[in-house]
């Protein structure tokens, strides 16, 4: 699985991207292009602009300048970066499943309900169609008997492990987790990378924002260092980890093993 | 048998039917819950209108909006009631009389809704503006990321998010609606407290009436307050209560 997988059809691509918080330039042209069944994790040390790239592609950050486009398809903007096309937009949302550091799951809907809510009301699915797919995917994160609990009242890892099937209950094109295990206790880390293993080894499409390298390594088909707001180095993931070029990511590597 | 004939008179004074003046009290009841419903409603209405114009609203709305909670919260609901009162039934029939239509007899009813609505609309922005603050950016996020309208998220997920903070400020708003409306007797119109006056100045037991009334004021305000409580706890359904886990 290395990148470039060029037999198989562009899933999501990132082109010379920016991004500005006021003055301050958080992303300064950087570009990704994740065929399907890429799983590209993109690494980096706090600040370096790696979880804004990932919120960039479905537009939990606007955009300053640049160009995000989801299987062939881009998402149409305005001069200033922001969304011009609500309605494609949203569609487009539908087709990318985003998993959150903090899970996110709504607190007022049972697990179940967190499942159904965007397939039901959003997709217009027949309910007893999205209940079934949704007990499905209970099941294969190992959360059948949870479908009536409030996420208030479970462990941070079944908390994300139900956020992940919430996701996959939209049936997206790909998936993009944003630090997924970084809130998590260590002892919970592992369900959780085993959940988002599963998904890389039956194909998915991921764009994975991670602290955890070894996990990075083992998943990933494309690995990216980003370092202040730009791409310092970029490759498969045995020779980014294995035979660093640059100072930088050498450095980075040490001061996280 | 002077406490029983004094009970018997009381009795007699309250009962339903004339010449005890039972009913004409309930009427005047039921008229004062029935105002502080529409009101509480039209201001439940104008609160969250309000609460999102000043939150995510343009610089005029923000501006308007601010003019009006300040105004409203800082005259006398007295006055307001006097001034929104009579500036409303008359600017309703001067718009009739300059389009050529007949003046015509506004409702104490609908004009006490409007005028107790305006000034609950004012209180109920703050309670829900900083509602709508508390719930986590996360939850609307993650209806984002999913594509979500902006309308049904507002609705399916911000709303419902909001209520368990919301309830205990809205359920103060809701007992001063009930009371509020005494305010409305000084316009004449006939809910509880102007006909409690009647049947007390009519028949001179003013001690009677007004302990009558208020006993029924502080009825509807534990059967408001236990059905909030209910609300409140359906509201935080899901939400781990401090020291639980």
């Amino acid at each position: 699985m290395a990148n470039g997988n060029q037999q198989s059809p562009e899933a999501i691509r990132v082109a010379d991207l920016h991004k500005s918080f006021g003055t301050h330039h958080v992303l300064k042209g950087v570009s990704l292009t994740a065929h399907e069944g890429d799983v590209v994790a993109i690494i980096g040390g706090s600040g370096s602009g790696k979880s804004t790239m990932l919120r960039c592609i479905n537009f939990l950050e606007t955009p300053s300048s640049g160009l995000i486009s989801i299987a062939g398809e881009a998402v149409a903007m305005h001069p200033d970066g922001s969304p011009s096309d609500r309605k494609q937009l949203e569609r487009i949302r539908q087709s990318l499943g985003m998993v959150f550091q903090s899970f996110n799951l709504w607190t007022h809907r049972t697990v179940l309900e967190n499942l159904i809510e965007v397939p039901v009301h959003v997709m217009k699915c027949p309910r007893d169609v999205a209940i079934d797919r949704a007990r499905k995917l209970l099941a294969r994160v190992g959360l059948a008997e949870k479908e009536d609990a409030y996420p208030a009242f479970m462990s941070g890892g079944q908390q994300q492990r139900a956020a992940i099937a919430r996701a996959l209950c939209m049936e997206p094109k790909a998936m993009l987790f944003d630090e997924p295990t970084s809130a998590l206790d260590p002892e919970l880390v592992g369900e959780v990378l085993q959940v988002i293993k599963g998904l890389a080894d039956e194909g998915r499409t991921m764009i994975l924002v991670t602290h955890e390298m070894k996990f990075a390594r083992e998943v990933a088909s494309h690995v990216i260092y980003l370092h202040n707001g730009l791409i310092e180095e970029q490759g498969p993931p045995d020779q980014l980890f294995g035979a660093p070029q640059s100072d930088r990511l050498k450095q980075f590597l040490k001061s996280v093993a | 048998m002077i406490a029983g004939a004094v009970l018997a008179s009381t009795l007699d004074l309250l009962a339903l039917s004339p010449p005890g003046w039972g009913a004409t009290l309930l009427t005047g009841l039921a008229k004062s819950v029935m105002i502080a419903l529409g009101a509480f409603g039209l201001g439940l209405l104008i609160g969250t209108l309000g609460a999102y114009g000043k939150l995510y609203g343009g610089p005029l709305a923000r501006d308007l909006l601010a003019i009006y909670t300040t105004i409203v919260r800082a005259v006398p609901e007295l006055i307001l009631i006097l001034i929104l009162y009579f500036a409303f039934t008359s600017s309703i029939n001067n718009l009739l009389l300059s389009w050529g239509f007949e003046r015509i007899q506004i409702s104490g009813f609908a004009a006490g809704i409007v005028v107790l609505g305006v000034v609950q609309g004012a209180y109920a922005t703050e309670v829900l503006r900083g509602a709508i603050l508390s719930v986590p950016s996360g939850q609307i996020e993650a209806a984002r990321a999913m594509g979500m309208p902006p309308l049904m998220l507002a609705w399916r997920v911000t709303l419902p998010q909001m209520l368990a903070a919301a309830i205990p400020g809205l359920a103060n708003l809701w007992l001063i609606a009930t009371k509020d409306t005494a305010l409305l007797a000084v316009v004449g119109f006939a809910e509880l407290t102007l006909v409690t006056r009647q049947a007390a100045s009519t028949t001179k037991a003013f001690f009677t009436f007004f302990m009558a009334a208020g006993a029924l004021y502080l009825i509807i305000s534990i059967l408001s307050t236990l059905l909030f409580a209910r609300l409140e706890a359906w509201a935080r359904r899901g939400q781990v209560r401090p020291g639980t886990s």
